[in-house]
């Protein structure tokens, strides 16, 4: 287990060195910041200062290397905005979108796998055709708008949730979050249920094609043989061999769910990542484009490898040898 | 041998169809056979003679769109046939068990050996402590002749070999000493020299507890060596049944004389092997009279239009064919 930790960790390094590259040269040929950050009467005195002092009077390949070796310590570059470290001022904005994710992710975990089990066990009946086409929808509508459809219903005509930001926040065994509170979770559950969504309609759709290939197998008829109740064989026998690809589809689309979380956040005025990457790509905030986009590289090749690791504890026959 | 004693299992006239787009499929359909406690009956047909859908109707497990849709299934005096799924469950696995064709399947491949013995423990005793469930599945691992029980117990599926596999399912089988044991084809998948083996365990098995088996198979060499009785399936019909002494030798039906002449014997050797002529008729477009006419040698225009009835001999065989030879008719 240690050197398949270790190889999966050597493969990461690289994919994080190549993404820098991509991203840095990416970002460097998008637009000029000095257009951006200085005043259109200043001076040219006041323009090479402003220049030399953001290190953009260097050749790119220096650039490149003064952001790597920066980046080893820590340091991502500072806001042209803010002024303050890119890193940082991602990080503050962390808590929000985490939250935000996982609260969706369990949402979309908690509904997706009891829907698609069932109508996986009962694709003929109506409950199950009507989630089916349920999920249909939830692939097919686009989230923004599905948010705005939230806002107008529950917050505007309905009045029962807030439509923007974030609620109150409380610290329960050092984690701050807003689902300690009553007026936190009441902020949280439309966006929640937004981005959750998308991710909902995936988990059923392979809970159900999962359970059918599942429930037809010979393990299943003879769990049945052996007098094992129904509820057993469903939860135990067939949720256990449903779980894998699961896990593996929610594991890698985690990432995605933070990506994804820019449209949902800017809708609802949550304050996390992914609106402040956004109102940096519309001020070329260079250094946080670039800082946001390592993380999200960072997040992915972590989750990843926490996939691969689950995969083996679930299943016993991808375990690597010497493991057992 | 066992007429004398009441029948465990006794099945009258089961129907068993499966309602598909193309049509109603007659997969068991008027079957009779009986069981006798401690008894070993060998079920023989080719695929699609509706001998392991027969097993399922017993043990209540037919998949949609399949159906019994009439006869009984009488065990022990209770009629299955009658039963809910839930009234069923207190059966299956514990006064009948199963054991499938293929052991690369039959296992869960994610739960522990340890796991699967001991749900069919607990299925069918609330009461038993973990810790005595496991005791008792390692006793039956090691009944099978699997050594280490107690380590083999944590195993995955995915770490035995075939044969291995089929013997952890003959000790899930035999979990709760059930009174029938139905097996399916339970040695097709395996090595000739693991089969040899599978059988003398569940021959032996079955002798020492007294369990009835009900030996599903398209084999007859396996058949004679560890059955009592035998019935021989066609089109789904029990066309032939008797003790395995007489069957053997003297074959009736002429579907069993062509099955035995299909059997490859070093006694013949050089000879052609004979083979019956023709394939299995289409079981959703069976003919009008006996399923059997286009493969049959001693057809006549009767067997064209008249389903044959079974005739009972003399010898307690049954043969389902009008066209017996002269000195059996009754």
């Amino acid at each position: 287990m240690t050197s398949f930790i270790l190889t999966r960790s050597f493969q990461s390094i690289i994919v994080l060195f190549v993404m820098s590259l991509i991203v840095f040269a990416g970002v460097n040929l998008v637009g000029d910041p000095v257009d951006m950050l200085i005043n259109p009467e200043a001076d040219q005195m006041e323009i090479d200062r402003v220049i030399r002092e953001l290190g953009l009077d260097r050749p790119v390949s220096e650039q490149y290397w003064y952001f790597v070796v920066n980046a080893f310590q820590g340091d991502l570059g500072r806001s042209f905005i803010f002024g303050e470290p890119a890193l940082k001022l991602i990080i503050q904005r962390m808590p929000a979108t985490m939250e935000l994710a996982l609260f969706s992710l369990f949402m979309a975990v908690v509904f997706g796998i009891p829907l698609g089990v069932y109508a996986g066990l009962k694709p003929e009946s109506k409950v199950s055709r009507t989630i089916m086409a349920g999920s249909i929808l939830g692939f097919s509508m686009p989230t923004f708008w599905v948010g705005i459809i939230l806002i107008m219903f529950f917050s505007v005509s309905l009045g029962w949730l807030p439509s923007t930001g974030r609620g109150e926040v409380a610290t329960y065994f050092g984690v701050t979050s807003s689902i300690f509170t009553l007026d936190g979770l009441s902020h949280l559950f439309l966006p929640a249920f937004n981005l959750a969504l998308f991710k909902l309609s995936s988990v059923i759709r392979l809970a159900r094609a999962g359970t059918r290939e599942v429930i037809l197998q010979d393990y299943i008829k003879f769990a049945r043989a052996k007098g094992v109740s129904e509820t057993r064989v469903v939860r135990v026998h067939v949720l256990k061999n449903i779980m894998i690809p699961v896990v593996t589809i929610i594991g890698l689309e985690f990432g995605s769910l933070i990506a994804f979380s820019t449209v949902t956040e800017t809708v609802f005025a949550w304050p996390g990542m992914g609106k402040l990457i956004i109102d940096s790509i519309y001020n070329l905030d260079r250094p946080i484009i670039v800082a946001y986009l390592m993380i999200i590289v960072v997040i992915f090749v972590t989750l990843n490898l926490i996939v691969d690791i689950l995969y083996s504890v679930l299943d016993p026959r991808v375990r690597i040898k010497g493991v057992s | 041998m066992s007429k004398a004693l009441d029948p465990i299992l006794k099945i009258s006239n089961l129907q068993t169809h499966f309602f598909t787009k193309a049509g109603v499929l007659k997969a068991v359909d008027g079957v009779s056979f009986e069981i006798g406690a401690g008894e070993i009956v060998g079920l023989v047909g080719e695929s699609g003679s509706g001998k392991s859908i027969t097993g399922f109707s017993i043990i209540g497990l037919v998949d949609a769109p399949g159906k019994i849709v009439g006869g009984d299934i009488s065990f022990k005096g209770q009629n299955l046939n009658q039963l809910s799924n839930e009234q069923m469950q207190h059966y299956r696995g514990n006064r009948i068990a199963m054991i499938f064709q293929d052991p690369m399947m039959t296992l869960n491949p994610v739960l522990r050996i340890e796991t699967q013995m001991i749900e069919a423990i607990q299925a069918h005793d609330d009461s038993i402590a973990h810790e005595d469930a496991r005791i008792r599945a390692r006793d039956a691992l090691g009944l099978v002749g699997i050594s280490s029980a107690d380590e083999r117990l944590r195993a995955y599926p995915h770490q035995f070999s075939g044969g291995m596999r089929q013997r952890v399912s003959i000790a899930i089988a035999m979990l709760n000493r059930p009174d029938l044991i139905i097996a399916d084809e339970p040695t097709t998948a395996l090595d000739v020299t693991i089969q040899g083996q599978v059988i003398s365990e569940m021959q032996k098995l079955c002798q020492e507890t007294k369990t009835a088996l009900l030996w599903i198979t398209h084999d007859l060499a396996v058949v004679s060596g560890i059955a009592d009785r035998i019935c021989v399936m066609y089109a789904g019909r029990v066309v032939e049944q008797g003790s395995i002494e007489s069957t053997i030798l003297n074959p009736m039906h002429p579907y069993t004389r062509g099955l035995m002449g299909s059997v490859p014997s070093q006694n013949q050797r050089g000879k052609p092997l004979q083979q019956i002529d023709g394939m299995v008729p289409s079981m959703l477009n069976l003919p009008n009279g006996c399923a059997f006419q286009n493969r049959c040698r001693r057809v006549n225009d009767t067997c064209l239009t008249k389903q044959p009835d079974i005739m009972h001999l003399a010898d307690g065989r049954q043969v389902r064919c009008i066209n017996l030879p002269e000195e059996y008719k009754v």
